[in-house]
């Protein structure tokens, strides 16, 4: 079994959305970064957990972007994964980054292609889908369980108001959300490992963007919130009925 | 031309597939051309009433082996009915997440996932989107002679005027799914999370399971869905799918009132695209507060049951 797990980066959670020349660039000043939280909580422990239960699964990461991603996929590799591939790249649309992993899954021959339900900050639930149109391969987005019978997956994936359960053949691309692991902390002797595990980098193949982002709009502030006394509890359902007209 | 993708689920339309519909017609209208529409697998609901918001025409591929979802499967399909066509639109949802990304490669047709608003044509093709987890926009410009744009739920109105729709049949070469629908278990008489108008939902601050009593009679009588933050699902307080945030449903329904919940910034990434947010909080100086419309400085517990009864009062008129 070789599995693929596609790490991207993001800002931290509590990170401040600022937007810099223009409302152009996103302001990286003072900016912690992570790991997208689906990509690591999610695709890449569900991924090390397959590994755990079959050792002679051969895990590998992926990332597309610039060398400054290097200590993010070396905190992925503190949790598991044999070796990384970062294709250097930082142009480029959702299109763009998957054209380069279907390259990548292309010449590694995997059996198994993980992301994260979607990026925290593009929010584009995209690149999986697209690697698989690209490869030709099924797809199952949104899973929350996944368990393999040699190469056969079963597969249960949210939908709206409900689960469904699927079964599909590998090779196959699955994105993953909440429910397919538990979050991991990586302890220190996969910090001390992660330095010596391959970290290979590849310049990217020639492949078109379809989409820019020509600017950036933060949402108008809220007006401020209007307090109504706890003890007039019905003033409250008034305004919303009359005034709000929202109930 | 557009063509719109109109979504089922148990053999019926989706509410948010006529938000799509409205938005496919508008776009139409600003395009100076026709919106049409195209539903796969066996529909009982009367497809000429799309015509209703703004459709013209309705596609329609009644092959049964499309009534189990195969992303692949559909987007073959799709492709073959998109071929005459310049924008395709679909409403974000679980469906068009795994099919809109697919057709795009397949079309060779930039794709705007979560879009918020119709585009703006001024200087190219550039439609609004929602970043960052609902803490931004931004605009992006489409390059590619197609283009596919998958409308966030809730962000577009629907628009309901007279008319009817032809509904044709579209000749199409189905294949087999290669991904199997084993079973699909819902939540028995549950209101979708995404597509709800209003939501009710509670935090830790409701101490425990045993109190959502209150929080699901508000709920029901508001015809409202119910959701919770990260802590309480993770208790499994709550089931899964009802935790709403960074890591859980993002969602953007006119009404979120939020009991017993601080307000954390990724609690809020999940819902701050709500219309209007009322926040009941027994602290003064929870964050929810700064990101709420109304609020109740106030204990849950008491003040609940007299929202309760006014709310019972309103809908008896
Ligand atoms: C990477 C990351 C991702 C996360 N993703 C999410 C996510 O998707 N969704 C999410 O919700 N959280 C998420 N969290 C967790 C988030 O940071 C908060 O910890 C969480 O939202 C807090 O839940 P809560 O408001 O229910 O609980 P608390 O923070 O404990 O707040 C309880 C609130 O209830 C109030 N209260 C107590 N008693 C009463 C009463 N009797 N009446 C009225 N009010 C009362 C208190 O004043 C308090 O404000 C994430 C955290 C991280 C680090
Ligand atoms: N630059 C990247 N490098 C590697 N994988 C990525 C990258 N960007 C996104 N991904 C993967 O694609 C998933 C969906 O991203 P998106 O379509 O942007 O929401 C993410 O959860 C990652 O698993």
């Amino acid at each position: 079994m070789k599995i693929l797990v596609c790490i991207s980066k993001t800002p931290d959670t509590t990170a401040k959305i600022a937007f810099s020349d223009n409302n152009t660039k996103f302001e990286e000043q003072g900016v912690q970064w992570i790991i997208n939280p689906y990509d690591e909580w999610y695709a890449l422990v569900r991924a090390i957990e397959l590994k755990e239960a079959d050792p002679s699964t051969i895990l590998h990461l992926v990332n597309v972007g610039a060398a400054d991603n290097d200590p993010i996929i070396r905190k992925a590799l503190a949790l598991g994964g044999d070796e990384a591939i970062r294709v250097n790249s930082t142009e480029g649309d959702s299109f763009n980054i998957a054209a380069q992993i279907s390259a990548i899954a292309t010449e590694g021959g995997y059996d198994l292609i993980l992301t994260g339900k979607e990026t925290i900050d593009y929010n584009g639930s995209s690149i999986g889908g697209m690697i698989a149109e690209s490869l030709d391969l099924p797809y199952i987005s949104h899973a929350i369980k996944l368990d393999l019978a040699g190469s056969d997956a079963t597969v249960v994936r949210e939908i709206e108001g409900g689960e469904e359960t699927d079964t599909v053949t590998l090779p196959a691309v699955i994105s993953c959300q909440k429910g397919m692991a538990e979050q991991r902390i990586p302890n220190m002797k996969g910090i001390m490992g992660a330095r010596s595990k391959p970290l290979t980098v590849k310049e990217p193949t020639a492949a078109e963007s379809y989409t820019t982002v020509a600017s950036y709009d933060l949402p108008p502030a809220k007006q401020g919130v209007k307090l109504i006394p706890a003890d007039t509890p019905e003033e409250l359902v008034r305004i919303l009925h009359e005034e709000a007209k929202v109930i | 031309m557009i063509l719109v993708y109109i979504d089922t689920a148990e053999k019926q339309i989706t509410k948010s597939s006529y938000e799509a519909a409205t938005y496919g017609a508008e776009l139409a209208e600003k395009m100076g051309t026709t919106a049409e529409a195209i539903v796969l697998g066996t529909v009982t609901d009367d497809l000429a009433a799309l015509g209703n918001y703004g459709i013209k025409k309705v596609h329609t591929v009644a092959d049964t082996k499309l009534d189990s979802f195969d992303a692949q499967a559909f987007t073959k399909v799709l492709a073959q009915v998109a071929a005459g066509f310049e924008v395709v639109v679909f409403t974000n949802n679980s469906t068009a997440k795994a099919v809109a990304p697919r057709l795009s490669v397949r079309l060779k047709a930039g794709l705007v996932a979560g879009a918020v608003a119709l585009p703006d044509l001024s200087d190219g093709f550039v439609v609004k989107k929602s970043v960052f987890s609902g803490k931004a926009f931004a605009n992006i410009k489409v390059t590619t002679e197609k283009k596919i744009i998958s409308l966030n739920v809730n962000a577009f109105r629907t628009t309901k005027t007279e008319g009817t729709a032809e509904v044709v049949a579209f000749d199409a070469t189905v294949e087999e799914g290669r991904v199997k629908v084993v079973k699909v278990d819902k939540v028995e008489g549950d209101i979708s999370l995404t597509e709800a108008d209003t939501v009710v939902s509670a935090g830790r601050g409701m101490k425990g399971p045993e109190n959502w009593g209150m929080i699901e009679e508000l709920a029901g009588l508001l015809g409202a869905a119910t959701a919770c933050s990260r802590p309480v699902s993770d208790m499994d307080w709550r089931p899964h799918h009802e935790h709403v945030g960074q890591t859980g449903l993002a969602i953007a329904p006119n009404l979120y009132i939020a009991v017993g919940i601080s307000g954390a910034i990724q609690h809020l990434a999940g819902v701050n695209r709500s219309k209007t947010i009322v926040v009941i909080n027994k602290d003064p100086e929870a964050p929810f507060f700064k990101a709420a419309d109304y609020g109740i400085v106030g204990d849950a517990f008491e003040v609940l049951p007299k929202i309760i009864e006014a709310v019972k009062k309103i809908k008896a008129g």
